[in-house]
């Protein structure tokens, strides 16, 4: 059990995807502005990658490598990433109309995002069994959830700011990400000594 | 003739993908913390732009039009792929360097958006410069910022020290908020002094991997969703 929560403890705060290794720039940019969509967007988020990795995990594992055709990986994990989120979208529209009006909006964004996909590949890349990868999913999509929590709430202040003319609008905003990621730094090597 | 250089020379200064259309993000922060690893980054993503867009320009009258993205996807990540097996063949160390975003080349907005944008509606010759124009503008912006970050960061160019610098490094600018740093301050150099006026100061839907075929493009926000749905 230990392992794990160092897993999601790792994920979250010293590899933080956002933050630390620039995957998913575009949705933390793009859908930061308020923060009831950056909440939505970010369940979604963590939704789908832990689905994502549940299918895409055992599909490398017991399909492609045992057939020698590891080099597929790109192309079939994009399109199942793709139709789980399809498949997703239909069922909760059909039977879950409350939880698809909060997040079915956000699902079909969720396809490109370079998250989700980096979350599977990786997985695969360190080596981690089924429940590791599963646990790593969840870490990952929670550091998501909270850079955009953190930054819709800087955005906020942002726009009532007045920098100067040639800084407004993104500018200014990937400047203030420089420092929210600065201050994550604050969180490498706390991870490892807390169980030391 | 002048059409041909025009497209060609679009994706470079007016249009460039990174600086002004603010396309393909996650790569340009991740990979530019080398040059060389960044003109690796560029050349990949040149390449499978280039191979994705004369292939998808040849069947843009075989393709249905329902099942178009799917059929991109599987193209160019198809392309990924070989780009992916050359470069672990013949070289190694770009192949280590960029590690995790050379598959992501695949959710790339720039080839996925230059695919529905461009190679979908033209020829294939004017498709090829497309990607080429495109490409070197990506390649060109990665370079530039790339340069800077390991100018300051490492006190190296290419690898060669540089006076001065090489004894006064600031890592910081390598690491992670030095590139949302440096990113930022490029793009305020481009409003300032561009010649031509971005399109736009803030980050929407057209920026947006997915803008092509969201339901919600132009609504902004990602939330107003209009009524009507089928």
């Amino acid at each position: 059990m230990k392992e794990m929560i160092v897993i999601i403890l790792t994920a979250v705060f010293v590899n933080n995807y956002v933050l630390q290794q620039f995957l998913g720039i575009c949705p933390f940019l793009g859908v930061s502005k308020k923060i009831g969509p950056a909440t939505g967007m970010s369940a979604a988020v963590v939704f789908v990658m832990i689905l994502a990795t549940a299918v895409t995990w055992p599909i490398q594992t017991f399909i492609l490598e045992p057939a020698g055709m590891g080099y597929m990986q790109t192309v079939v994990f994009i399109l199942l990433i793709a139709s789980v989120v399809q498949l997703v979208e239909i069922t909760l529209k059909r039977y879950m109309p409350s939880l698809h009006s909060a997040l079915g909006v956000y699902l079909p964004l969720i396809t490109t995002n370079c998250a989700v996909l980096a979350v599977c590949i990786s997985n695969i890349d360190t080596g981690f069994t089924f429940l590791e990868a599963i646990f790593n999913a969840l870490g990952s999509g929670l550091g998501f959830f909270l850079a955009m929590i953190l930054f819709a709430g800087i955005r906020s202040r942002i726009e009532e700011c007045d920098p100067p003319e040639s800084f407004k609008g993104l500018p200014i905003t990937l400047v203030s990400a420089a420092i929210l990621s600065l201050s994550f730094f604050g969180f490498a090597g706390v991870i490892e000594n807390l169980f030391a | 003739m002048g059409n041909k250089i025009k497209v060609f020379t679009n994706g470079i200064i007016r249009e460039n993908p990174v600086l002004v259309l603010i396309l393909g993000t996650c790569p340009v922060l991740a990979t530019s913390t080398q040059v060389s690893s960044a003109v690796g980054m560029g050349a990949a993503a040149t390449a499978v732009l280039l191979c994705s867009n004369i292939f998808i320009s040849l069947l843009r009258k075989v393709i249905p039009d329902k099942v178009r993205i799917p059929c991109y996807i599987v193209l160019i990540a198809s392309f990924v792929t070989i780009v992916q097996m050359l470069l672990n063949a013949y070289a190694y160390s770009i192949y280590d360097a960029l590690g995790i975003f050379l598959p992501l080349i695949v959710v790339n907005c720039i080839i996925l958006g230059r695919a529905e944008m461009f190679a979908s509606k033209n020829t294939v010759v004017d498709s090829a410069l497309d990607a080429l124009g495109m490409g070197l503008g990506f390649t060109m912006a990665l370079f530039v910022m790339a340069s800077i970050r390991e100018a300051f960061g490492s006190g190296t160019w290419m690898g060669m020290p540089l006076p001065v610098l090489a004894d006064n490094p600031v890592a910081i600018m390598t690491m992670a908020p030095g590139g949302f740093f440096v990113f930022g301050c490029l793009i305020a150099f481009v409003n300032k002094f561009g010649k031509y006026k971005p399109r736009k100061k803030s980050f929407e839907c057209e920026s947006c991997p997915s803008a092509t075929f969201c339901t919600m493009v132009g609504f902004g926000d990602c939330q107003e969703r209009p009524k009507e749905e089928a």
